[in-house]
């Protein structure tokens, strides 16, 4: 019988009562996902691994996303994969920009190790607990944040002549070479 | 001593860099660093359409960028919550099929290439420019399709494009025994390749490996078969799996995958024959896809949408999706989180060989240099979907 | 047929041996069978291969057809590199099949993919570790000017950091496409001009 993710809620509030569990809600969010406190993201990780019945071996991924207006600005996301009840299942966990800290779950999966680096790369959201925060993709000596809402693309300026200075007028000698225009004449 | 392999060299397979730690020949710490192709796509999404993306995808794993393009093209469609037409699917199902095997073809050319059997490189990009002259045929590129779009296809299917395929999938098994024939029962590939960079299933699924990887470990888990999308769970084809978990395994598992997505791609031409050489290649539904040309001369509402969708983009619901497909080299998903407007407000990629490379220590501790390169290799990463 | 003298047959018969149609003569001249004088001595010298030409034609020449290109794919653009590599766009019909894998024994670097800013410094570190002469080709329109991705990642353009010799555009060009632009940096090579540096000249007896 295929797991279902209420049945996942529903263990998880039986293991944690008292914790502020909330379904996120809305028509289009396509797959089941579940707000917790950042304090208690380690421990319900461990218990969705250790689980018989969910057995959320595998950590797909993890990565943030930022909604600037929005307080608490940051989110992380975390997407398990169950290989033996062939279920996926989304936490989630609000990180506010003024402290932007998030227990490590590198105990339980390995794996997030790189994601959690990604993740503090790109949004500057400290992982508590991590082996080596450090910039994964970026360079190590970039300064600043660049996937935040408020971090620019960073692009050039295409190159045209009427933003570029110094623009180089047309010698009078090209003037003589160049052909007359041809004006239409009605006949 | 430390020894850094650095960002340039022949057997990276791209932009990697490995810094080792070694005791002799023996590697005793290995850290990979990458981030050397960084190239800012998930930002750059944020100020794109989606269709604006899709070309963006085609540069992440460059060797199979149908794959990539399947994916996000499946994701936002999830999050629009559209049904795909059937024709649509089957065009699909046989491009990735193709790519899978164009994929694998040049893994298996660069991988040898590194242990040092020059040969199965020329005879793999041999069957590889077939390959990519049906993609030049059906799009116009070779390599950077861009030939899905969301909520179909860019444009019908040529003349001839199924006969084309037809042939290159009939010739393509016995190019398969080719390549066997010159590695599989080859003293030194297997001297090169059996027990080296050994990979137990419980350190796979612990470090998030997916893919030939994981299954080369023994655990079958293909997301084609588990959680199908685009219509796979109406095609008959076999998993492989492995058991030791070492690149020979990896590499009997791939080669096994490649003559079945022969066969798949053979169930999908026939599909497409019944159901007519030319057809419907797009959703109908004109809120979020294109209206046929002719229509967009003729109707008004048409002209309305075409107007819309071209030049704003189109509006996906508020909400947020995740899917995932069974790429060439793992389990590649994008994840959408959608405000409403025709830019998609984060856009996250889950790309496989980003997981897989995380194993690569895991895989060569204690063991040989060389068989740093051979672990490498059997991996199957490229640097442009592990940088983005 | 009864006319004997050999010298004037009297009716043109059908066949005729070669004994009739060309009596042997003496020959006019008699050929002397090894070198006479001296010019015939340096005749001789010449026919078994010395040429004359400039140095610089031949050491243009001699760089144009035996190019070592650098392997530094960076991203797609080092697929369509490995296919003219491959059987069918064979590039070592133009001398430059050997990718060398250090760049202190290549001559040109075909910089093949987007250059990312962490990678800058590396690629400039390669470039000048490359012995001199030493060409470089951007190969797709990421290196040329920074491509599709005009964002805080990419270098806009290899030659920001590099002096490009040739450009080659495309995303990722064809191979044929980048073995025209191999063929125009040879026509680049064979036409550039060769440094020699002063001629020796013999030191005076005597001279400080």
């Amino acid at each position: 019988m295929p797991l279902a993710p209420e049945r996942v809620e529903e263990k998880l509030r039986e293991r944690f009562p008292g914790v502020a569990f909330e379904r996120q809600q809305g028509e289009a969010v396509r797959d089941f996902t579940l707000y917790l406190p950042a304090d208690t993201l380690v421990e319900a990780c461990r218990f969705l691994r250790d689980d018989p019945e969910c057995a959320f071996a595998m950590l797909s991924w993890m990565g943030g996303a930022d909604y600037l207006p929005r307080v608490p600005r940051f989110e992380c996301v975390y997407s398990l994969l169950s290989l033996q009840r062939a279920a996926r299942f989304t936490l989630k966990v609000r990180v506010p920009e003024e402290q932007p800290r998030v227990p490590s779950v590198v105990e339980v999966w390995p794996t997030a190790n790189w994601h959690e680096r990604e993740t503090y790369d790109f949004y500057g959201i400290t992982f508590t607990g991590h082996p080596d925060l450090t910039r994964i993709l970026l360079p190590e000596d970039w300064l600043g944040w660049p996937l935040r809402k408020d971090s620019p693309l960073g692009y050039e300026e295409v190159a045209f002549t009427h933003n570029t200075p110094g623009r180089i007028k047309p010698s009078p000698a090209l003037k003589k070479l160049a052909p007359k225009k041809v004006r239409y004449r009605a006949q | 001593m430390t020894l850094n392999m650095g960002p340039q060299h022949p057997s990276t397979h791209g932009v990697l860099r490995v810094a080792l730690e070694l005791d002799g020949e023996n590697v005793v710490a290995c850290k990979p660093v990458i981030g050397y192709l960084h190239t800012g796509m998930e930002k750059q999404a944020e100020y794109k359409t989606y269709t604006q993306s899709i070309p963006q995808t085609d540069r992440m794993d460059y060797l199979s960028p149908m794959s990539n393009n399947l994916a996000l093209c499946l994701s936002a469609e999830k999050l629009l919550g559209v049904q795909i037409p059937e024709r649509v699917q089957a065009i699909r199902v046989l491009l990735t099929e193709l790519t899978r095997i164009s994929a694998h073809c040049v893994w298996l050319g660069t991988h040898a290439i590194d242990i040092g059997a020059l040969t199965v490189f020329w005879y793999c990009f041999r069957e590889r420019e077939k390959v990519l002259s049906i993609y030049d045929m059906v799009c116009g590129a070779r390599m950077t399709a861009s030939y899905f779009r969301v909520g179909g296809l860019a444009m019908d299917i040529p003349e001839g494009f199924l006969e084309r395929c037809d042939k290159f999938v009939r010739e393509m098994p016995a190019h398969i025994d080719e390549y066997e024939s010159l590695l599989t029962k080859n003293p030194i590939w297997i001297a090169r390749t059996k027990n080296v960079a050994p990979l137990p299933a419980a350190d796979a699924i612990a470090w998030g490996v997916t893919g030939p990887s994981l299954r080369g470990s023994g655990v079958k888990w293909d997301l084609r078969k588990a959680e199908p999308y685009s219509g796979y769970e109406t095609y008959e084809f076999d998993v492989p799996v492995g058991s030791r978990g070492d690149a020979y395994d990896r590499f009997q598992v791939r080669v096994a995958e490649m003559r079945q997505s022969t066969k798949i791609a053979r169930q999908a031409i026939d599909r497409i024959q019944q159901m007519g050489e030319k057809g419907e290649y797009r959703l109908r539904d004109f809120k979020y896809v294109l209206p046929p040309k002719e229509e967009v001369k003729t109707s008004m509402e048409a002209l309305i949408h075409h107007f819309k969708i071209v030049a704003h983009g189109f509006f996906p619901p508020v909400g947020e999706a995740y899917l995932a497909i069974e790429a060439p080299k793992g389990e590649l998903g994008f994840y959408f989180v959608s405000d409403g407007s025709a830019r998609p407000w984060r856009m996250k990629i889950r790309s496989p060989s980003f997981v897989n490379l995380q194993a690569l220590p895991v895989m060569v501790q204690g063991k040989l240099v060389a068989d740093v390169i051979a672990a490498i290799g059997s991996i199957d990463i490229v640097l442009g979907e592990i940088d983005r | 047929m009864s006319d004997t003298s050999p010298q004037k047959p009297a009716a043109p018969t059908p066949f005729r041996t070669l004994a009739q149609a060309a009596p042997p003569r003496t020959p006019d001249l008699v050929m002397p069978t090894g070198p006479v004088s001296d010019e015939d001595r340096m005749r001789d010298e010449l026919e078994k291969g010395i040429l004359f030409t400039k140095v610089e034609s031949v050491v243009n020449w001699a760089r144009a057809n035996a190019i070592w290109p650098l392997g530094f794919g960076l991203a797609c653009c080092a697929i369509e590199m490995m296919a003219i590599a491959g059987p069918r766009f064979d590039v070592s019909r133009f001398g430059a099949e050997v990718f060398r894998g250090s760049p202190r024994q290549a001559d040109l670097m075909i910089v093949a993919g987007r250059v990312s800013i962490k990678m800058a410094p590396v690629l400039r570190q390669l470039y000048d570790q490359m012995p001199d002469p030493k060409w470089v080709i951007a190969m797709g329109a990421c290196s040329s000017c920074g491509g599709v991705f005009n964002n805080y990642a990419i270098l806009q353009g290899v030659d920001k950091i590099v002096p490009v010799d040739v450009y080659v555009p495309g995303c990722p060009p064809r191979p044929e496409g980048l073995i025209h632009g191999i063929m125009k940096l040879q026509e680049k090579i064979l036409s550039s001009k060769v440094e020699l540096g002063p001629i020796p000249r013999k030191k005076r007896k005597g001279a400080a």
